[in-house]
């Protein structure tokens, strides 16, 4: 077994784009599961919106990769709100199968043959890449050391997204800390009593799951920046496996999502490169490598339960402030 | 048949009109031209096998002409380019497709012809070990070959009450569970999906089918009963709250979709008997000795969970917990007794219901179950959240709607208008049809 190239995959998965993009969609689940205590299970459709408008944007209207953005994080802030209208006034568990309805509505959508032309169906989208190239101060060439060396390409797609993540977390950080972010985990604690002391419950509710939209479709643009857009990369299982990453790392703190989704995909790499070794090198023989790497799905699934019925604050949360209120 | 009388016509036409057949060498020709990088392909980069056919009138192409491939879980349109080609990816090699042609997409008084068969526009081809497949048609002047808009919408109503009612037999599965205890119980897709996977493990054992069909539907119920007393118990012990319930079981929905993943691969099964012949009904409605089958259990079974539900002690007592949980156990039922019946019950129906997916779809996949779970969903908040009788009306809606509106929209959305529906509902009745006001919360 080939030990130093299975650890180098495993380290160069911290500095992956999949790894910040599942880190700004842990971050915005965070800002709706963890402080507001929205149960949003349509995540994947807030980083589809995110990747299709930034693509789309470029590729059929001709626009500059910043204006792609802008579109993109809008359109996240638009599915938002037309998802919030009729949930926010119910119970939990509604809210939950609405968004994980509308995401597959919207994943849908994106993969019909009908809008071939504008989505590309089952191919997606690609080459929409000039315009956030061009845009890329460093000169040409490739920098690094160890697992991570890439070429100026690749580490302005990482750097663009590292922002992103720093500006994202620094926003919730001190919104969180502000007295929305009071009221907003109030509303998480005790809807009555906060609407009791005069807030507007509903209004509050939308703004985080706007806020909380948008960085998850942040998420979704850093995903497409550096290859392609595929419609079947925004399925549901993305929402589990991001969920899966925020309640790893704890869902009512401002590092937990960041440092859940890098475990995450630190664990998910590295057991994606030792057990089809372990099949090669004959220590698992009672299976194939294509078994060996679903096992490791297998595994996700059993981590998940595990978190949540053993520690559902997550590595950084704090027993007191728990997120799995009623 | 309405179309006998149109046979000499297309005879005396055909001279008219022939079609160009080509081998899979040709094809490959036909890829390295210039041309042929416009081609229209659907889905040919998702699977490794292709369906392709060249659609010409006298040597010349036809544009736009729009083809249907279905079989083996897919159900793909596809229309042809400039050069008349076209070509669909398909999942399954040494299986049979069912490629139509649109004639209405046709230029004006040209159809597809040929002698002696009264449905040319539709072939059966198959994808041989080659992986490929090409196919064409006799197209040339002749009388269309159409389906009125009334036969349609009466195959697609049967299709979709058919469909309805297996959904209907999940469901309601789903509805009480949540119900007594609960829970939004997303592995309830993997409980539809391990009713025919146990039915394939059985068969390839060597257990002849009529064993082996309701030996799976008992396994799905003892699975129900071991997915209570191994985790949902000892959780309702520890008092765990439902959505933390939920998210555990979305943890259990992944673990067994990839556990079943793990041990059927990838690929579409097929359970013994899925391809029987279609009896033809009435006009060009067709219905097939396995709808026919299936759709008599679901109605038997469901007759029988209702009966059950109404008069039986332990019914009774399910309904009653679902009602109010606390009272019921004050007033001296056994709230856990009672709870593990309905996770046999559920696991039984869910299991039986899978096995009749499996033959409408028709073709077992590991993640089955989790393509239709959002529809059970659908219908169960649509008939209101918690009650039996508003998940079975729920669910024949959903069924309905999701057959029927595929004569307008595209076949690839079909699932998306029973969703929207879904949204809809909560916006004007939350509630459900039978559901009641104070559960909305």
């Amino acid at each position: 077994m080939d030990w130093l190239q299975i650890l180098s995959n495993t380290a160069s998965s911290i500095l992956a784009p999949t790894t910040m993009a599942y880190a700004l969609a842990a971050i915005g689940l965070s800002v709706h599961f963890g402080y507001a205590g929205l149960l949003n299970m349509g995540v994947a459709g807030f980083m589809a919106m995110g990747a299709y408008g930034y693509a789309i944007s470029i590729l059929t209207f001709g626009l500059p990769w910043w204006a792609g953005v802008l579109i993109g994080l809008g359109a996240a802030a638009i599915f938002a709100l037309i998802l919030g209208i009729p949930t926010l006034r119910l119970r939990g568990d509604y809210l939950a199968i609405v968004t994980i309805a509308a995401a597959e509505v919207a994943r849908l959508l994106f993969l019909t043959t009908a809008f071939d032309d504008v989505t590309g169906s089952a191919d997606g989208l690609n080459g929409y890449h000039a315009s956030f190239r061009d845009s890329n101060p460093i000169p040409p060439g490739t920098y690094g050391f160890g697992p991570w060396v890439y070429n100026e390409n690749q580490w302005w797609v990482r750097i663009v997204g590292l922002i992103t993540i720093a500006f994202a977390v620094l926003l919730v950080w001190r919104l969180m800390s502000s007295p929305w972010g009071r009221v907003i985990k109030g509303i998480r604690e005790d809807e009555d009593a906060v609407r009791s002391l005069g807030k507007n419950v509903f209004s509050y509710k939308m703004q985080a799951l706007v806020l909380g939209g948008v960085i998850a479709a942040a998420g979704g643009i850093v995903y497409a920046l550096p290859s392609a857009v595929s419609p079947g990369d925004y399925v549901t299982s993305l929402t589990f496996f991001v969920w899966t990453g925020l309640l790893l790392g704890g869902a009512a703190t401002i590092f937990g999502p960041v440092l859940g989704a890098v475990l995450y995909w630190v664990v998910f790499t590295f057991l994606g490169n030792l057990l089809p070794a372990l099949v090669r090198a004959d220590i698992l023989p009672f299976m194939t490598a294509i078994q060996a790497a679903t096992l490791r799905y297998i595994l996700v699934g059993v981590a998940l339960m595990l978190l949540v019925i053993f520690r559902p604050q997550g590595i950084l949360g704090n027993k007191k402030e728990l997120t799995f209120v009623k | 048949m309405a179309h006998a009388g149109a046979a000499p016509a297309r005879r005396l036409r055909r001279t008219l009109g022939v079609a160009l057949l080509i081998g899979a060498a040709a094809v490959a020709l036909f890829q390295l031209s210039a041309g042929a990088a416009y081609a229209d392909d659907v889905d040919t980069d998702t699977y490794p096998y292709r369906v392709s056919g060249n659609v010409q009138l006298d040597g010349e192409p036809l544009e736009g002409v729009e083809l249907n491939v279905s079989g083996n879980g897919i159900d793909t349109d596809v229309a042809t380019d400039a050069d008349g080609k076209w070509a669909v990816g398909v999942p399954e090699r040494n299986a049979d497709y069912t490629v139509t042609l649109n004639e209405d997409t046709l230029p004006e008084g040209i159809a597809v012809v040929e002698e002696g068969n009264d449905s040319p526009n539709v072939k059966e081809v198959t994808v041989g070990p080659g992986g490929r497949v090409s196919t064409n048609f006799f197209i040339g002047e002749g009388e269309r070959n159409t389906t009125s808009f009334f036969d349609q919408l009466v195959q697609r109503l049967i299709g979709g009450i058919n469909f309805g009612l297996m959904l209907a037999l999940a469901a309601i599965g789903l509805s009480l569970v949540y119900g007594t205890t609960g829970i939004s119980n997303f592995a309830h897709a993997e409980m539809v999906t391990f009713g025919p996977v146990i039915a394939l493990f059985l068969g390839s054992l060597g257990v002849p089918l009529w064993g082996a069909l309701p030996l799976a539907v008992l396994a799905g119920a003892a699975f129900g009963l071991a997915m209570d007393a191994a985790l949902w118990r000892p959780l309702r012990r520890r008092r765990v709250g439902i959505v933390q319930l939920m998210i555990v079981s979305i943890g259990l929905s992944l673990a067994l979709r990839y556990l079943f993943q793990y041990f059927i691969g990838g690929g579409t099964l097929q359970l013994p008997g899925a391809n029987a012949p279609k009896l033809p009904i009435f006009g060009a409605v067709t219905l097939s000795v396995i709808d026919m089958i299936s759709m008599g259990i679901s109605i038997v079974i469901i007759i029988a969970f209702a009966l059950w539900l109404m008069y039986s002690r332990i019914g009774k007592a399910t309904r009653a917990i679902s009602d109010n949980s606390p009272l019921a156990a004050a007033s001296g039922i056994d709230v856990d007794s009672v709870v593990r019946v309905v996770w046999i019950v559920a696991g039984g129906m869910a299991a039986l219901s899978g096995i009749l997916w499996a033959y409408f779809r028709p073709g077992i996949k590991w993640d089955m179950g989790a393509q239709i779970l959002l529809l059970m969903f659908a219908a169960v908040t649509l008939g209101g959240l918690g009650t039996a009788f508003g998940a079975l009306i729920g669910s024949i809606i959903v069924g309905v709607l999701v057959e029927v509106s595929s004569l307008w929209i595209p076949a690839d959305l079909k699932y998306v208008g029973a969703l929207v529906v879904l949204i809809v509902i909560l916006l004007f009745r939350p509630q459900g049809i039978l559901g009641r006001r104070e559960r909305i919360g």
